[in-house]
């Protein structure tokens, strides 16, 4: 094979990303680019997640807690500590991996059902203590002083800034994911999500394997949560951890394709599409809830493989263009 | 001689229930040990306990002179020691290439990605599957899993290989074959130890056999010194005389 | 001390209706694997049902009761007829994603019909005095409701063919089929009283506590937490949990703000999965 394929199923997936990128530079409409960093965040986010759910077959159902949490590590330091954002954005990041190192090490032991339960377990409870520590601002939750963002040249330019680093967060989050998935590290994770204890007896370390595709799967929520809530200009406990959210990363996820790099983009890309859609039709816009249900029953019940993984099986000549 | 593994009064109980009763016994390098005994045995629960599947409630593994008693499975595939399974636990949605290069990737050697691969085929091609290799390992039917298995053991380059039933549920002249393998294996200085129920089979293939009944060792020595042992053939078919012409039939 | 007294019975009592409600998610995955993620919504129905036959039709609630406990029955069956039969025998993911998707539906709906706004059952029965603690009548009535459905659902497991097909069914389904018990009716059935049983928890709460259409999401977690207490699949377990429950809710206002509540509860969530993931009743493996 020649070399430059070895790549393609990067190369498309980048691309796929920089053309969502470009599109809003093009029209130049403030409006484009608030659908692009919607959709962004929903790719990075869901990719994030893939690795652990995808990769490593651990449904974690409460992962948004990754998000919320580095979220407000960084608007404290952003707004408490005088910090600018990218060292916030840093530590939004190494935090959220962390946290997720020393829970992964206990919680990783269950599987199934109990580990998923136990994840949401985890993000109510980090809600509700955080609803009730005042040094992140107790229920109310804390605000951005606007003066903030004339350090980068007033709010126009700071969203401008803030899109960027989103697009970039996003490219590198799915390197990573393409990484992980074709390395010796990657087989492991999908040895461990086939048969774990298969995978045991052939000498995966799975513990610590399981761990480390945890904590990579949270650090990128982490540091998304720092921008979004940066850009957001306050916080609060709920909007935090939404555990719905959470849930909408999973069919993000199922909807591409779980354990490919394209699935979670083409997935992430097209929920977010029909979800605005949806807000924005006046015969679905109050139930539009209901309707993404039914989309999420279809899928469920009849392409659990999600859109790549359904390609990939029927045309397995497409295995090396969808990774 | 030296002696690759050795067991010790291994004995495991689940409850009150007494699976494995004070086994001893040392493999040398370089051998196939058979072994054999009634169903609900315990030949199972010794792969388990060895391989560190289940801990053992008494007693003592040595592997490669290193007291190995209760270490977690993966430290025992990295020290050199693969099984296959009795019921195959292929990674299903994996190719048949891949699964094989999990097992050159964190077995004994440990190799990378780019090591593994060019191994894996060679397995592959040993255990007449190389044809098979991007189909996923769900495809494959049983008597193709059960090579799977052996191959994934293979591709670590271990020490010593716990083969668990790998003839069951083949016929005749995939029976030869696997035989033949297995033999193969050997021959590359790889020390086996089989379970097994076609008495015909491991018989010829073993140079030395233990005997389990009820969780307890009841006999151990060459398949002739086997097969005259009145104890095994008793306890392996009842009838010992109708026993004693089989057996004699299994090593003509 | 009385303050204690009257923050304990409060607790209990509403523990029983918590037990019934968790019963039914506890039913649920025992008999079959699945965790209900449209346990909530169920809830919530629960609650508008009763409010339509009281408010709107003027029906006795009590009498309404036995209406809500039909429709969730008949409305547990049509959802597994649907939709969990196709992911009974999936990955946990499967089946968690399709009841949620269950769960959006009829949130969503929900929304539409009634908004997010608070409604609730203008009802009440006074408040009568045992020795030093005044009690609410309705919240008593809804633990001696919760009691009553408890015993009859123990004795129809227990004593009626169908309640021993339903724990043949949750034992062992391929030897339970193999002796001849329809498993797929009486994987429906187990579906209908799990939810009957949700719907029926609902609409005691509606009798004495406003409610929202969101508001069967925190009951749902609150069931969480209570089935993991009492172990998962062990009914009974279930009710003793929703007793821990509300005793812990009685007692912790007592010395700690009620916001802390919920974090009492979701850590001890997390660290009985961690340390004994089979209840602390420790009854099926």
């Amino acid at each position: 094979m020649k070399n430059w394929q070895k790549y393609l199923g990067l190369i498309i997936s980048l691309l796929a990303v920089t053309l969502l990128a470009v599109w809003p530079l093009i029209t130049s409409k403030p409006v484009d680019r608030e659908v692009a960093f919607t959709i962004l965040k929903g790719i990075a986010l869901a990719s994030s997640l893939n690795i652990i759910l995808g990769y490593t077959g651990y449904v974690s159902f409460g992962h948004i807690v990754y998000f919320g949490l580095g979220g407000y590590i960084g608007f404290y330091l952003i707004s408490q500590q005088g910090w600018s954002i990218y060292p916030s954005m840093l530590a939004g990041g190494l935090i959220a991996g962390l946290f997720a190192f020393l829970l992964g090490k206990a919680i990783l032991r269950l599987r199934g059902a109990y580990f998923a339960l136990a994840t949401i377990g985890v993000n109510m409870a980090v809600l509700s203590f955080i609803s009730n520590f005042d040094l992140l601002g107790g229920p109310i939750g804390m605000t951005l002083n606007f003066n903030i963002y004339k350090e980068y040249g007033g709010a126009a330019q700071a969203l401008q800034l803030i899109f960027y680093l989103m697009v970039a967060i996003t490219l590198i989050t799915i390197i990573v994911s393409y990484l992980v998935r074709t390395s010796k590290f990657g087989l492991g994770l999908l040895a461990i999500r086939e048969d774990e204890d298969a995978a045991e007896v052939m000498g995966v370390v799975a513990p610590n394997l399981k761990t480390w595709a945890y904590v990579l799967s949270a650090i990128f929520p982490g540091v998304i949560g720092v921008l979004f809530f940066f850009k957001n200009g306050s916080i609060e406990p709920h909007p935090a951890f939404p555990l719905h959210t959470s849930i909408e990363l999973i069919v993000m996820v199922m909807l591409g394709g779980q354990g490919t790099v394209f699935g979670p983009i083409l997935g992430a890309a097209a929920y977010q599409r029909m979800r605005g859609l949806l807000l924005t039709t006046p015969i679905f816009k109050n139930i539009q809830l209901s309707v993404a249900g039914v989309l999420l029953l279809i899928i469920v019940l009849f392409i659990p493989a999600g859109v790549v993984g359904w390609i990939r099986n029927r045309f397995p000549i497409t295995r090396r263009v969808l990774q | 001689m030296t002696i690759l593994l050795q067991v010790e009064g291994l004995t495991k109980k689940f409850g009150g229930l007494t699976a494995l009763s004070d086994v001893t016994f040392d493999l040398p390098e370089g051998q196939i040990m058979g072994l054999i005994g009634p169903n609900g045995a315990g030949k199972t629960t010794l792969f388990n306990v060895v391989n560190g599947v289940y801990p053992a409630t008494k007693g003592k593994v040595i592997f490669k002179g290193k007291d190995v008693t209760n270490v977690k499975t993966y430290e025992m595939a990295q020290l050199g020691l693969a099984r296959t399974h009795q019921i195959v636990k292929p990674l299903n949605e994996l190719s048949v290439l891949d699964n094989v290069i999990v097992g050159a990737c964190f077995g004994r050697q440990g190799f990378g990605l780019g090591k593994a691969t060019p191994i894996a085929e060679e397995v592959l091609e040993f255990v007449d599957l190389a044809d098979r290799s991007d189909q996923l390992a769900s495809s494959l039917n049983i008597a193709q899993k059960k090579r799977l298995e052996m191959a994934r053991a293979l591709a670590a380059q271990p020490h010593l290989i716990l083969m668990d039933e790998v003839l069951a549920g083949l016929n005749q002249s995939e029976i030869t074959e696997m035989v033949e393998t297995v033999r193969k294996i050997r021959d590359q200085g790889i020390t086996i130890i089989m379970i097994e129920h076609v008495m015909e089979a491991v018989m010829k293939v073993s140079d030395h056999m233990i005997v389990l009944n009820f969780g307890a060792q009841i006999a151990e020595g060459t398949p002739e010194v086997i097969q005259s042992n009145p104890a095994v053939i008793e306890a392996y078919l009842g009838d010992p005389k109708l026993a004693q012409k089989l057996m004699q039939k299994a090593m003509e | 001390m009385d303050f204690l007294l009257a923050s304990l019975s409060d607790g209990l009592l509403i523990g029983f209706i918590y037990g019934i409600a968790a019963m039914g998610l506890s039913l649920i995955f025992g008999v079959m694997d699945v965790i209900n993620l449209a346990h909530g919504p169920v809830i919530a129905l629960g609650m508008f049902s009763l409010y339509l036959l009281y408010s709107v039709l003027g029906l006795h609630p009590y009498f309404g009761l036995v209406i809500v406990a039909v429709v969730g029955l008949l409305l547990g069956m049509i959802m597994y007829a649907i939709v969990v039969r196709r992911v009974i025998d999936a990955p946990h993911l499967s089946s968690l994603l399709a009841t949620f998707a269950v769960n959006m539906v009829i949130i969503g709906l929900g929304t539409a019909v009634f908004s997010t706004a608070p409604y609730n059952v203008d009802f009440s029965l006074g408040r009568f005095s045992v020795g030093p603690v005044t009690l609410i009548a309705t919240r008593v009535i809804g633990a001696l409701v919760a009691i009553l459905v408890t015993i009859g659902l123990y004795i129809f497991l227990y004593k009626s063919r169908p309640g021993r097909y339903i724990r043949a069914v949750a034992n062992n389904k391929t030897a339970a089929e193999l002796v001849g018990v329809p498993s797929n009716f009486i994987l429906a059935l187990s579906f209908g009283i799990g939810t009957m049983l949700a719907a029926l928890a609902g609409a005691l709460i509606a009798t004495f506590f406003p409610f929202t259409i969101l508001a069967g999401g925190t009951y749902e977690l609150k069931s969480f937490v209570i089935v993991v207490l009492g172990g998962l699949g062990n009914p009974v377990g279930a009710l003793v949990g929703g007793l821990i429950l509300g005793l812990i809710e009685g007692i912790i206002p007592t010395f700690m703000e009620t916001t802390w509540v919920p974090v009492v509860e979701f850590v001890m969530f997390v660290m009985i999965l961690l340390v004994r993931p089979t209840g602390l009743f420790g009854a099926k493996q």
